[in-house]
């Protein structure tokens, strides 16, 4: 193994830790925002306190989750001085900038307010309390879309120019940065992929609340818990039709500014009209045409042009374009890699849609989920794995997109051979990589276990609301109670 | 002005402002078990930080942004120098902040226990560790010319990021850290708390101010460097405060202390007599072709002028967001006991908290 190929290891590792947290906080934030004003509305007309309850249920597993997300994205922050100082040198005024701005704009924003909002229950007024869980929010989806924007230009460089002097990146305008079109498909893209995460979440603590009996059917806990249930289902619904839409474009986009990708997720060897789609497909390695193949007709063509006869570029004369382009090398990526983890992305993510599907159609208007029905038994069963299909269907994404565009770090711009810190030893890449998965391991643990107790306990009761004089000077109660959590 | 100037001032400014703010909250990290001698009074000094800490930490996702933004082969060169001991910053701000966020998630005294050892020790790596990197700014790194740090390669490698910290100027930024982490924490605890933690604090304060003193003292006929001067005389202004028992000033004072000491590192090596261009960000051991210079540094006038806007309409909200933050939980905590059922009726089978 090259000190290469262990600093993308790391940045692997760590980078698809971190976006086990990134969704769950991106949709946790916007489903505690919906519940908490559901709650709003409803306790102005008169009725229960139901929604608000769901919404400090949520709220909790937000903060839970926030927490890792915070820290383990710290460390994305500070990846491209500390592995990749080469590449912090060529792309730094693109990519500083982007980093910086999502700082000021976004997290800022986030930290502030998720502070704001857990601890000032009691001390703000209720509209202003609202507005706080919807400014982390807004703040999550603001980073998203920046941070999209920097890696979106390693996909296709856009809005820059190259210093003759220097040879470095230049950033030329920040709009169209942002607006770069691989951006504008792949923020709701991956946005509509962290809903998934999230609804899928939320639906297994309803569910497995609902079929654990331990409220009766006529309790409010029991209607919260079915509410919470569809509400994740229609959340990982939403979610599904979202990503496969915008994932639709993305592949198109993606088809024109990187064909050599969307070869490699097809392992399309020859240039092909009306190219087939594999749903499984086996080939020894080094062979470059499958021994075993289940094949849609030109659903590839489809995918990738939008029309079922067109023509799809093979990796074989893409490599020989490459070449004559940019100098002899090997231009394409690894196939069982880019092939597999594409599919994988599709099929898992599709698998949590359909069970978010059945789970809606048993509980059909007032149907109630009985431990003993049918269906129920397998809902319980998936409730386990069901949040992790969303989770693992975002990182197959995250793998299949960045695996499948090498060698390049900057698509035909910057070669990922070439990013690399030159001092670096792989002594320290190796002790980084085992620390952070020593710290990162145990982190995990941590989180799972306290999600369990969290979601184990049930449906948290409110705090009092905010007293009505604001008044200074020292305040036991206000402290010791909701925040004994500290 | 200067772009350039101008955002190695932003920069300063955002580095300054993550350690002044995290530096108490590292300080109660290790002091909250210390001077905390039951559950309630170690809850009560963490509970001063909860509501701040992860707004205060993001100061250092602005920095270091900052810093790249503005100067990318500073960052560069900074980071990939110092490999391992960011490495294990970063790893350590993680263990501090979810043993903060996950003490009060599950409610028995081993989990509050464990969570708070953990507190402690990676509060207190914290402080020494920063405190070294700090020096490490003064005493420089081996740069070659192209800003990369290439020697020392002892252990097998795994010494070239740490030789760094070996350095006289390290060792003793680590010492400092920590001390000034311990007063700063302490001004901050005796601000923010009652009872006898407020006290306990206050006698702290007294206690370790006077140590720092002399060393600051010591550092300014080493250095030389005016601000020095004027962080040890505010130490000596903290100490009198708090046995005055002035906490506003005491805390205000060791606030400016670290700021200054902050600035004193940041800007050690400018030779304001020389053009801005020249200023020396990151200084190379290995003589002045290694040097990291504010103009070569630089990112290019579009992007400087990027920030520069974003800057000017953000950063100000930023301040002032936080600045209210900090106003709505103004209040003092106290260890008291929790207040009886009468103000929130607890249902029967209420889930514990």
């Amino acid at each position: 193994m090259t000190i290469e190929d262990l600093t993308r290891l790391q940045f692997a590792v760590t980078t698809l830790y971190h976006y086990l947290f990134v969704p769950l906080s991106i949709s946790l934030a916007l489903f505690t925002a919906l519940l908490q004003t559901a709650h709003l509305r409803r306790t102005r007309r008169g009725g229960d306190d139901t929604y608000g309850r769901l919404s400090l249920l949520v709220g909790k597993l937000l903060m839970t989750t926030f927490a890792v997300g915070v820290v383990t994205g710290l460390v994305q922050e500070f990846q491209f001085g500390l592995s990749w100082s080469s590449f912090a040198r060529f792309y730094g005024d693109v990519f500083g900038p982007t980093l910086a701005v999502e700082g000021m704009l976004a997290f800022f924003l986030e930290a502030t307010f998720l502070g704001l909002w857990w601890f000032g229950r009691d001390r703000l007024p209720a509209l202003v309390h609202l507005g706080t869980i919807w400014v982390v929010a807004v703040g999550t989806a603001i980073s998203a879309f920046v941070i999209l924007a920097a890696n979106s230009f390693m996909q296709n460089p856009v809005a820059y120019t190259i210093d003759a002097q220097t040879g470095r990146a230049r950033l030329g305008s920040f709009r169209e940065l942002l607006l770069n079109e691989v951006n504008l498909a792949a923020f709701p893209h991956t946005y509509a992929g962290a809903v998934m995460a999230g609804g899928a979440l939320v639906m297994a603590v309803g569910v497995w609340h609902l079929l654990r009996g331990q409220y009766g059917e006529d309790t409010a806990e029991f209607a919260a818990f079915r509410t919470l249930s569809r509400f994740g289902a229609w959340a990982t619904l939403a979610g599904g039709g979202l990503v496969a839409v915008s994932g639709d474009v993305l592949g198109k986009v993606i088809t024109q500014v990187q064909p050599m990708k969307m070869a490699a997720a097809e392992a399309l060897y020859r240039t092909t009209t009306g190219a087939p789609f594999s749903i499984f497909s086996y080939a020894p390695l080094g062979s470059d045409r499958p021994t075993f193949s289940l094949e849609v007709p030109g659903f590839l063509s489809f995918l990738a042009k939008g029309s079922f006869t067109a023509q799809v570029l093979g990796l074989k004369d893409l490599q020989d374009a490459y070449a004559a382009q940019f100098g002899p090398g090997d231009y394409v990526p690894w196939i069982p890699v880019a092939f597999w983890s594409f599919r994988l992305m599709i099929g898992v993510g599709m698998f949590a849609v359909l069970v978010a599907a059945a789970h809606l159609w048993v509980s059909r208007r007032s149907r109630v989920l009985r431990p003993d029905h049918r269906l129920a038994q397998g809902l319980l069963w998936s409730v386990g794995l069901l949040p992790l299909l969303p989770l693992a269907a975002n990182s197959f994404g995250w793998i299949f997109t960045e695996t499948a565009r090498q060698p390049w770090l900057v698509f035909g711009l910057f070669r990922t051979a070439d990013g690399v810190s030159p001092g670096l030893t792989f002594a320290e890449v190796a002790a980084s990589l085992a620390a952070f998965t020593l710290v990162y391991g145990a982190l995990a643990v941590v989180w799972v276990k306290l999600a369990f107790r969290l979601v184990r306990k049930g449906l948290p009761q409110l705090p009092p609301p905010a007293p009505t004089e604001a008044d200074a000077g020292s305040d036991t109660g206000s402290d010791a109670g909701f925040a004994t959590t500290y | 002005m200067d772009l350039p100037v101008l955002w190695f001032g932003i920069a300063v400014l955002a580095w300054v402002l993550f350690f002044v703010l995290e530096g108490f909250d590292f300080g109660v990290g290790f002091l909250g078990p210390l001077l905390g001698r039951t559950e309630a009074e170690r809850g009560a000094a963490v509970r001063t930080v909860g509501p701040v800490w992860d707004g205060n930490e993001v100061w250092l996702v602005a920095a270091i942004g900052v810093t790249f933004a503005a100067f990318p082969d500073w960052y560069a060169a900074l980071l990939s120098g110092l490999y391992l001991p960011m490495i294990a910053l970063l790893l350590l701000l993680a263990v501090r902040g979810v043993a903060i966020e996950f003490r009060g998630k599950h409610d028995t005294a081993r989990w509050r226990d464990r969570c708070d050892a953990a507190l402690a020790l990676s509060s207190l790596l914290l402080a020494g560790t920063w405190g070294a990197v700090l020096g490490v700014l003064v005493s420089g790194l081996a740069l070659s010319p192209g800003g990369e740090v290439q020697t020392g390669g002892w252990l097998g490698g795994l010494g070239r990021s740490l030789d760094p910290l070996l350095a006289p100027w390290a060792v003793l930024g680590g010492f400092a850290g920590v001390l000034l982490t311990t007063v700063h924490g302490a001004t901050f605890l005796a601000l923010r708390t009652t009872g006898v933690l407020r006290q306990r604090a206050r006698r702290l304060t007294v206690a370790t101010a006077p140590a720092l003193l002399v060393i600051a003292l010591a550092l300014f006929i080493a250095a030389g460097h005016a601000v020095v001067a004027a962080a040890a005389a505010l130490l000596a202004l903290a100490a009198v405060a708090a046995w005055r028992r002035a906490e506003v000033v005491a805390f205000a004072a060791t606030t400016l202390a670290v700021a200054g000491s902050v600035v004193a590192v940041f800007t050690a090596h400018l030779d304001l007599g020389a053009g801005t261009g020249a200023w020396v960000l990151l200084r190379s051991t290995l003589g002045a072709s290694g040097d990291v210079t504010l103009g070569a540094a630089a990112a290019s006038p579009g992007a400087l002028h990027l920030i520069t806007v974003a800057g000017v309409v953000v950063l100000p909200g930023v301040i002032a967001y936080q600045a209210w933050s900090y106003w709505v939980f103004r209040r003092r905590v106290t260890s008291g006991p929790v207040r009886p059922a009468a103000r929130r009726p607890a249902p029967a089978g209420r889930p514990a908290r």
